[in-house]
């Protein structure tokens, strides 16, 4: 474990260092991260100058919510995205097997070659937007609120690590994955509302089968909805995290146990 | 050659995207949870009593989200833009140079092929949705709407495939052009209607918006069928449209000649 540390720490200081090769590039993709989150929040003022609240939610609630999200896509972003997001050009070109020969366990070595400085950076605007939320709604957190919603960021942020993983295993059968991330993202994004608004089958399919819906919603429920008790929310977003982490794990063993190089 | 050189293109075109048609299907089919939850949002809103919605009630407002769905399938670009780049970044694109083909109608014709098949694909699920959403579909009254919305739709697709084009271009300056693609993605995504109708926003923007090529990508055409948009302000509108397929024209073949004489052919 300590040998994984040491690793990942190197890996860490030489994208950091390759990154700040790039600044243009840098400032730029943290623009294109901040047009998407103001475009949120341009997306929720139209709304709520029609209503007062969505699914029960107040406007200062479902922005707080919206920050959620944006805190846990941008930290998975900053330590997977493009890792896993690499995996089908790996597959394709047959670089994968220079991978598979470290000797380090093979998910890890495709899961975290790249770290995104800029995709932390705008995980604390998100930060920023959800504690400027908190002071509209005139919420304090107590210290046990602020352990939960943490715990609950950091099983957000696997359920994404799963789910992304999972689609671009898929590309061991698919070759071509394109198509791909644009459903991680047409399926992550759905976290951003308030679970309230949905109902029947679509409910139970993204609070179960694909627990998408919890993501976001349980940390922020932690923190505004002190009347509801968190520990039941908490537990079940703990339950998908664990089920889809194993499952995608699977995936992975068993995709890579059919996986035949390409140049050789 | 009965068919000419660019009909080949074309058919090309067709047999390539045909290998990846799994691609097309799995794509459509995510493309519709966005749209699933866009409807349970928009009746949330509507069930608190949303209102003065600047004439849209909840059918409205699901049509207006189905046939801009509809209109993205069918005119905008899915990879066009990074082969473009890819082709010119790898030095591929020597091979045109030499050959009596222009490659702005080489590229306008596989972008068309690319399009016929991923609808053709597409079909099948959109024709589920349009059917599963019967209740909320309304053909235009006036059968003159059908020849301008085909009209519009064509310029759209047009403006689409410059931008796409131009955007590519900068691969002659630049090697990675992909952070300034999303920056253009993420302006056409919000800015053409596809997050919520634009009509919407304050009226203070609205005069900004009448100006903006990005209204004209989706939001436009859409607003012409379900008859939102009528008089001189629908003549109007199509003129700003050909304006600015005029303008991206004109900006796209300036930026290949600029481009061809930057131009080192890596690897030729």
């Amino acid at each position: 474990m300590l040998r994984y540390l040491d690793i990942y720490w190197v890996m860490l200081r030489n994208s950091l260092v390759r990154e700040m090769h790039f600044k243009a590039n840098f400032l730029l993709w943290m623009l294109v991260e901040l047009l998407w989150f103001t475009g949120q929040i341009a997306f929720l003022e139209v709304l709520f100058q029609h209503v007062n609240q969505l699914g029960d939610w107040s406007k200062w609630e479902v922005v707080l919510l919206v920050g959620t999200h944006q805190i846990i896509a941008q930290i998975f972003q900053a330590f997977f995205y493009v890792n896993l997001t690499n995996l089908p050009e790996l597959v394709r070109t047959g670089r994968l097997d220079l991978l598979l020969l470290l000797p380090v366990d093979p998910q890890f070595a495709v899961s975290t070659r790249q770290f995104g400085l800029d995709n932390l950076l705008n995980a604390l605007v998100g930060l920023g937007i959800v504690l400027f939320s908190l002071t509209k709604l005139g919420i304090h957190p107590s210290p046990s609120q602020i352990f939960l919603y943490t715990g609950a960021v950091a099983l957000g942020v696997t359920i994404h690590y799963s789910i992304l993983l999972s689609l671009n295993v898929l590309t061991f059968w698919t070759v071509r994955a394109q198509g791909l991330v644009t459903a991680y993202f047409h399926l992550l994004g759905i976290g951003r509302y308030p679970e309230t608004v949905f109902h029947g089958t679509f409910k139970v399919i993204f609070s179960f089968l694909l627990p998408v819906l919890l993501v976001a919603n349980v940390p922020a429920k932690a923190l505004t909805r002190t009347f509801e008790n968190p520990t039941v929310g908490i537990l079940e977003l703990a339950a998908a995290s664990a089920l889809s982490l194993y499952a995608s794990r699977r995936l992975w063993t068993h995709a890579l146990r059919r996986y035949a190089s390409a140049s050789s | 050659m009965a068919r000419g050189k660019y009909g080949t293109v074309f058919s090309i075109g067709l047999q390539n995207t045909f290998v990846y048609r799994w691609n097309f299907l799995l794509k459509t089919l995510f493309s519709l949870i966005p749209l699933a939850a866009t409807v349970f949002v928009w009746r949330a809103v509507f069930s608190e009593g949303g209102s003065d919605t600047h004439g849209y009630d909840f059918h409205g407002i699901v049509f207006y989200f189905l046939l801009t769905n509809l209109v993205d399938t069918l005119v905008t670009p899915t990879e066009d833009e990074w082969q473009i780049a890819a082709e010119i970044r790898d030095g591929r694109i020597s091979a045109f140079l030499t050959k009596p083909v222009d490659y702005l109608a080489y590229r306008l014709s596989l972008y068309a092929s690319y399009r016929i098949v991923y609808t053709s694909v597409a079909l099948l699920p959109l024709a589920l949705l349009f059917w599963g959403f019967h209740d909320f579909l309304r053909m235009p009254q006036s059968s003159a709407t059908w020849p301008i919305f085909l009209l519009s739709l064509s310029l759209s697709a047009l403006i689409q495939f410059l931008m796409a084009y131009l955007i590519a271009m900068l691969a002659f300056w630049i090697l990675e052009i992909s952070t300034i693609v999303f920056l253009l993605y993420s302006f056409e995504y919000f800015l053409s209607g596809q997050v919520f109708p634009l009509d919407l926003l304050p009226d203070s923007f609205q005069g900004v918006i009448r100006w903006m090529p990005f209204t004209y990508e989706v939001f436009f055409p859409v607003q012409i069928f379900l008859e939102r948009i009528q008089g001189p302000l629908l003549w109007q509108g199509l003129a700003i449209q050909t304006l600015w397929a005029a303008i991206l024209l004109t900006m796209a073949r300036c930026a290949w000649n600029k481009g061809i004489r930057h131009y080192q052919a890596v690897g030729g």
